[in-house]
């Protein structure tokens, strides 16, 4: 076994240990779910930058900054303001007004058996997109780790996969917090030291650090080239670069703020102040980790290389190998631990919103209409739909292979995040006329525009010389349709324009009666979910 | 495992009320007051940050030389502005915690009242 390799494996095992360990010692953590609301602000806040740092901000963003420079800065951007719709617009409303899931507060005033079905579907489609883009960079980084030994990319995802549902339904809720909490500490002292140690390696100097950035030399197509990477267009390029460009803007920060995991997150504090103290904390957070994604973007450009990180695992595995080349194999292995242990706290989050959305909304209430038939048959059927999208992420990141950049994946389930769930949670609490139809159209055309687009885009669409063979090739050969890779600029128009002409078809006066009930609710907090007796 | 339970919160101490107590309080004046407070805040701070937000992809976008003009030694607008963002998300936070103190109080005398009018629950 190899010296990484055994050190990774000792790191894991210490993470799950620890984990364990707290989760037998807390009672507050026991509480997590079980509808206490008594989670303080900075817990809650914590746990939100958890599950929401994934893959796609450690690997992703690192990989995007050091194959193509400033265009991947804007990721981290984007992600973080996304932040402000979450607090301006939908944290306080829902903490106010919901229960458990985005489809309690939608159900307020429609009718719960359509809309539930609707909203479990969506939640289940975007957990499974993430999570896609997880399971390519957990077999990536266990490919590379692997690399001596001949295992196959996709032996790495399928091993890794099944492991990670199996520590998800088995470990269940208490070890999914504690994994949580552990991994976003874990992950920001990890983004701290490495950016201290690129700084060092240019004597502190920020001078010297941007001019090297500066300069980054690379082969392309047999060329030498010499790039300035603060300059903006490496990835985004003329014709459509601009727009594209707009357009994942538009999916990344109005996406975050429909996302099932992290909305389910202001359900678990005791009221909307908290909920509110919680976003502020989560962007300290998340928004110091992101300015971090400077220098392991850059650093991995100017210091490790694109060509040497392009024969070594590809674009994800820019951030461990930058670890590797600064400070030798033990801290490769750490650090490629502290990714594991991201994405499998993101993978343990997602399963939980889906499964439970599923469980809950769809099995329980739509179709045994609310009561359930057996007790205990909620968790069982939780646990299948656990493996069945386990299965479903597995199967498709196999598809894709290695090499797809996890941040981009990432955006795109953000970009179906803000064409099918913003709309209808936004127009629910804002919008007195709204109703059913609505809500079920927009849900239904937000989803279906914002996968149809993904599917006729550069990204699965274009022709490939023969040259190209086995995953690299596009599942459709023939020139895109749509030519922008991010669909969110109409996709997201087009899920407000179903909910809106949804609505005018039809005529539901309970629906709009009941409106004032949910704009003193979510405004005030009148009558709102209390922190239970515990 | 994961199921978020449904009915162990005690609904006991729980609000509740008739559609036309809803109506009535949803048109008194301490809840108009309430909106008009919020909204005052809210939609001038949303458009400002969606604005500076959308600025940043239209200007690298469309004006890539000038985003690339050097500010001090390598480092360049564009990068500046980027970094700007978070300072300007992380002071709209700022001001919105501040202004959301504000909502609370507002919020508060309505419930109050409220309770009372259900029978000082």
């Amino acid at each position: 076994m190899s010296t990484p390799l055994a050190m990774f494996l000792l790191f894991i095992a210490i993470t799950l240990g620890i984990t364990y360990w707290a989760s037998k010692r807390s009672r507050g953590a026991s509480a997590y779910f079980a509808a206490s609301r008594q989670i303080k602000s900075w817990q809650n806040g914590i746990a939100v930058a958890g599950d929401y740092m994934s893959a796609a901000s450690f690997l992703g963003i690192a990989g995007i900054i050091a194959f193509q420079g400033y265009d991947g800065f804007l990721f981290s951007v984007g992600w973080l303001v996304a932040y402000l719709t979450v607090l301006l617009v939908v944290a306080e409303p829902l903490r106010n007004a919901g229960k458990y899931t985005m489809a309690d507060v939608l159900a307020y005033r429609l009718k719960a058996r359509p809309v539930r079905a609707m909203a479990a579907l969506s939640t289940l489609t975007v957990s499974t997109f993430y999570m896609i883009a997880q399971m390519v960079g957990a077999g990536a980084l266990v490919a590379l780790l692997l690399k001596d030994s001949g295992i196959s990319f996709r032996t790495a995802v399928s091993g890794v996969g099944v492991l990670m549902i199996i520590y998800v339904v088995f470990g269940g809720m208490l070890a999914t917090t504690w994994v949580q909490i552990i991994k976003a500490i874990l992950l920001m002292s990890g983004t701290l030291l490495l950016s201290i140690l690129v700084m060092a390696h240019f004597g502190f100097s920020f001078g010297a650090f941007f001019d090297a950035v500066a300069h980054v030399t690379y082969h392309d197509k047999g060329q030498v080239v010499v790039k300035d990477f603060l300059q903006p267009g490496l990835r985004y390029k003329p014709p459509y670069g601009p727009l594209d460009l707009i357009s994942l803007g538009l999916a990344l920060i109005f996406g975050t703020a429909g996302l099932p995991h992290i909305l389910v997150r202001f359900y678990t504090v005791p009221d909307a102040k908290t909920a509110r103290y919680s976003v502020v904390w989560a962007m300290i957070l998340i928004g110091s980790f992101y300015i971090m994604t400077t220098f392991l973007g850059f650093g991995a450009a100017t210091i490790v290389g694109r060509d040497f990180i392009a024969t070594h695992g590809g674009t994800n595995m820019s951030a461990p190998l930058l670890a590797q080349s600064l400070a030798g194999n033990i801290f490769f292995a750490f650090i490629s631990a502290i990714a594991f242990a991201t994405i499998l706290a993101v993978v343990a989050g997602l399963t939980i919103s889906a499964t439970t959305s599923f469980a809950h909304d769809f099995w329980t209430n739509v179709v045994h209409r609310g009561t359930e038939r057996k007790p205990g048959e909620e968790v069982m059927v939780a646990r299948i739909s656990a493996f069945a999208v386990g299965a479903v992420a597995i199967f498709v990141a196999i598809l894709l292979g290695p090499t797809a950049n996890v941040a981009f994946l990432v955006a795109l389930a953000f970009a179906v995040a803000a064409s099918a769930n913003l709309p209808v949670i936004v127009l629910s609490i804002f919008w007195r006329r709204f109703n059913t139809v609505g809500a079920v159209s927009g849900l239904a055309v937000g989803l279906l525009a914002s996968i149809g687009l993904i599917l006729v885009s550069p990204s699965l669409m274009a022709i490939d010389p023969p040259t190209v063979t086995g995953t690299a090739r596009h599942l459709f050969q023939a020139k895109a349709w749509f030519p922008l890779e991010n669909p969110g600029i109409l996709s997201i128009p087009l899920g407000f324009l179903g909910a809106v002409v949804g609505t005018l078809l039809s005529n539901e006066p309970s629906a709009e009666s009941k409106f004032n009930e949910l704009l003193v609710r979510s405004n005030t907090g009148l009558g709102a979910e209390q922190a239970g007796a515990h | 495992m994961a199921v978020a339970p449904r009915s162990e919160t005690s609904q006991t101490s729980r609000y509740e009320a008739t559609q036309t107590e809803w109506d009535r309080i949803a048109n008194t004046q301490e809840f108009k007051d309430l909106m008009a407070t919020k909204k005052a805040f809210i939609v001038p701070a949303f458009v400002f940050f969606v604005l500076y937000y959308f600025a940043l992809p239209v200007l690298v976008g469309y004006a890539p030389q000038f985003m690339s003009i050097k500010v001090i030694g390598n480092v360049n607008l564009a990068y500046l502005f980027a970094l700007s963002q978070f300072f300007v998300a992380w002071g709209i936070a700022w001001l919105y915690v501040n202004a959301a103190n504000g909502f609370d109080k507002l919020a508060k005398d309505i419930i109050a009242k409220a309770e009372k009018s259900a029978g000082g629950k």
